[in-house]
């Protein structure tokens, strides 16, 4: 199981990479996404997958998953969510002032 | 007694709260944030104290004991950075209240500085890998609300470069963690120092502790520094100097800390590889600095540099080398605030940026052209300022274990830090005055009040060198000495 989230996680990454590494600043926005997707995927697999029953007290079972992973994922979502939220702003004032969502033309001259 | 420990990380974000309710009133907000960053600075120079006669402590949060909960852990290192960096928010506030346009101020400048400040004291004083994380995007959440606040083109064009080049090293940073925790199963950091001492650092080990080396240069602007002069250039005065001042500071201490505490026990690869980084940023930034006409670049590429010298520092790892950098590291973030707002003050003076458009600011500004020389000494490394003791540290540390490249280096370096300021003291405070006494610009007044008590402070730095020289020790003590903090974080009871 572990194997197929890794591939799974290395497969993900490829896409965000070659996402993140094109020049339309939406493109780039959704790879960043896709890119934290994979990090917690991978988080989730280094816990180990499902080795035993919930981690509830007062339980008899002989092992436990490890609920450590879980709660790291979980704040790393909402943090990965807020700064989506904010890059998703960001390109749209961007794309307003610019006028382009290239990040060809957008690099712009020293001049200004 | 040890809850407040929290306060550095806790006020700014109640008050940042707080202040968010009075959105109109600029200057109501001003007063509160400067009083909130005071009483910080207050708070960490008791726990200064504290540290100093009790020892390390540490608060665990919700009494979870140290391998299982997270915690916050101030040793003497983490203790003065945090008092620093919170006297020179206090001063680039004061700066704001006097010289920054009525929509800066009320469109939530102060409570963003505020979480700012949070996130960056957060860090200073966490003793978890994953809290550390979070610190850190607390930190850069609000960078990038600073960086794009004022609206300008410029500002969202380096914007968007900035904040998707700190996606891609958050992301580092949490590949680097996941394989830390499946490869010794906890966070806390004394605990994985004591499992790496343990097991010894594997090949695994070392592979993550680069891992780590590539994030934490991409947030302290170490050879990974592209990113640095664009975005630390194209915001408002007080913004660019709150970040020369602090940002960078966050990642070489979270570098220091690391591979300190942790992955020591190969220097032969780590370390060598932070020396060559550190040459190359040395190299890199002194060429940035005497390439542009653009004073904010030239000011942006003199913290190139200081990343580079104070990373040299840590890859010599002598006690006396670690010394000189902590002394660095405070010296720099109160010149490189001092140096930004000068900067700043000149281009609203002149309305340029460029050199070639200024010249003989030091007839009509004599007090600013004064501040400006007394900076460019300081962080040059002349005697009676600041920036003195901690080259003389290092560069004896690197005369003593043999390292004549890094020496060389960061000796050229402060020659061209020199050149490129006196470059810009030359081109823009001599010559003729472009501007006639009448037509000049007046100064807005108590503008200058708070560079100078930045000028001050870096004087101050310099001559009382001895009274900061316990603290400096036993931070150096601590940081090459891992058991002390492994003790004081996972002893039974203090």
């Amino acid at each position: 199981m572990e194997s197929l989230i890794i591939i799974l996680v290395g497969v993900l990454t490829t896409v965000a990479i070659y996402l993140v590494l094109s020049k339309n600043v939406v493109r780039v926005i959704l790879g960043t996404a896709i890119l934290s997707h994979a990090v917690h995927l991978l988080i989730l697999s280094m816990g180990g997958l499902k080795l035993g029953t919930v981690p509830l007290l007062g339980e008899e079972a002989k092992s436990y998953v490890d609920a450590l992973p879980q709660a790291l994922i979980l704040t790393a979502i909402v943090i990965s969510f807020a700064v989506t939220a904010f890059i998703l702003v960001l390109a749209y004032r961007a794309y307003q002032e610019l006028g382009t969502d290239n990040l060809g033309t957008m690099r712009g001259s020293d001049d200004e | 007694m040890n809850n407040i420990l929290v306060l550095p990380m806790l006020l700014p974000i109640i008050v940042g709260v707080l202040l968010i309710f009075l959105r109109t009133y600029g200057r109501i907000q001003a007063w509160i944030s400067i009083a909130a960053m005071v009483m910080t600075a207050g708070i960490s120079f008791y726990l200064l104290h504290t540290v100093q006669t009790d020892g390390i402590f540490r608060l665990d949060f919700g009494g979870w004991e140290p391998p299982f909960g997270i915690l916050f852990v101030a040793d003497s290192f983490s203790i003065l950075l945090v008092l620093t960096s919170s006297i020179v928010t206090a001063i680039c506030l004061s700066y704001a209240l006097i010289s920054t346009s009525k929509e800066l101020q009320t469109m939530y400048f102060y409570p963003t500085v505020l979480f700012l400040i949070a996130g960056v004291n957060g860090s200073f004083l966490t003793g978890d890998l994953f809290n550390l994380f979070v610190c850190f995007e607390v930190m850069l959440l609000s960078s990038y609300v600073l960086l794009t606040l004022g609206n300008s083109k410029r500002q969202l064009r380096e914007a968007v470069k900035y904040v998707s080049i700190n996606i891609v090293s958050s992301w580092f940073f949490l590949v680097a963690l996941a394989f830390l925790y499946g490869t010794l199963g906890t966070l806390n950091m004394a605990h994985i120092a004591e499992r790496v001492a343990e097991v010894g650092q594997t090949p695994l080990l070392t592979t993550i502790s680069i891992v780590f080396l590539i994030v934490f240069s991409l947030k302290a602007g170490l050879l990974l520094y592209f990113w640095l002069p664009g975005s630390y250039s194209s915001p408002p005065v007080v913004t660019s100097a709150l970040f020369g001042a602090l940002l960078t500071k966050v990642g070489i201490y979270a570098l220091f800390r690391i591979f300190s505490l942790i992955f020591y026990h190969q220097p032969e690869i780590t370390h060598t590889i932070i020396g060559i980084m550190a040459a190359l940023t040395l190299i890199g930034g002194s060429l940035g600095a005497i390439a542009f006409n653009d004073i904010r670049s030239i000011a942006a590429y003199n913290v190139v540099i200081a990343v580079g010298f104070m990373l040299v520092g840590l890859a010599i790892a002598t006690p006396e080398a670690i010394e000189g950098a902590i002394y660095y590291m405070i010296h720099d973030m109160v010149a490189k605030a001092l140096l930004f707002l000068l900067v700043g003050t000149m281009i609203t003076l002149s309305g340029t940026s460029k050199m070639a458009g200024m010249s003989g600011l030091m007839k009509n500004y004599p007090l600013l052209g004064w501040s400006f020389f007394i900076t460019m000494l300081s962080l040059a490394g002349i005697p009676p300022f600041s920036g003195f003791i901690g080259k003389v540290l290092i560069s004896s540390a690197a005369i003593d274990s043999g390292s004549y490249v890094l020496l060389t280096l960061a000796l050229l370096s402060s020659i061209f830090v020199l050149y490129s300021l006196l470059r810009v003291f030359k081109n823009c405070f001599w010559g003729e005055t472009i501007v006639s006494k009448e037509e000049q610009l007046p100064l807005r007044r108590g503008v200058l009040l708070p560079c100078l008590v930045l000028v001050f402070l870096t004087i101050g730095i310099g001559l009382g060198t001895e009274g900061l020289s316990v603290y400096v020790t036993e931070a150096a003590e601590t940081l090459l000495d891992p058991g002390i903090y492994i003790n004081a974080v996972l002893g039974i009871h203090q």
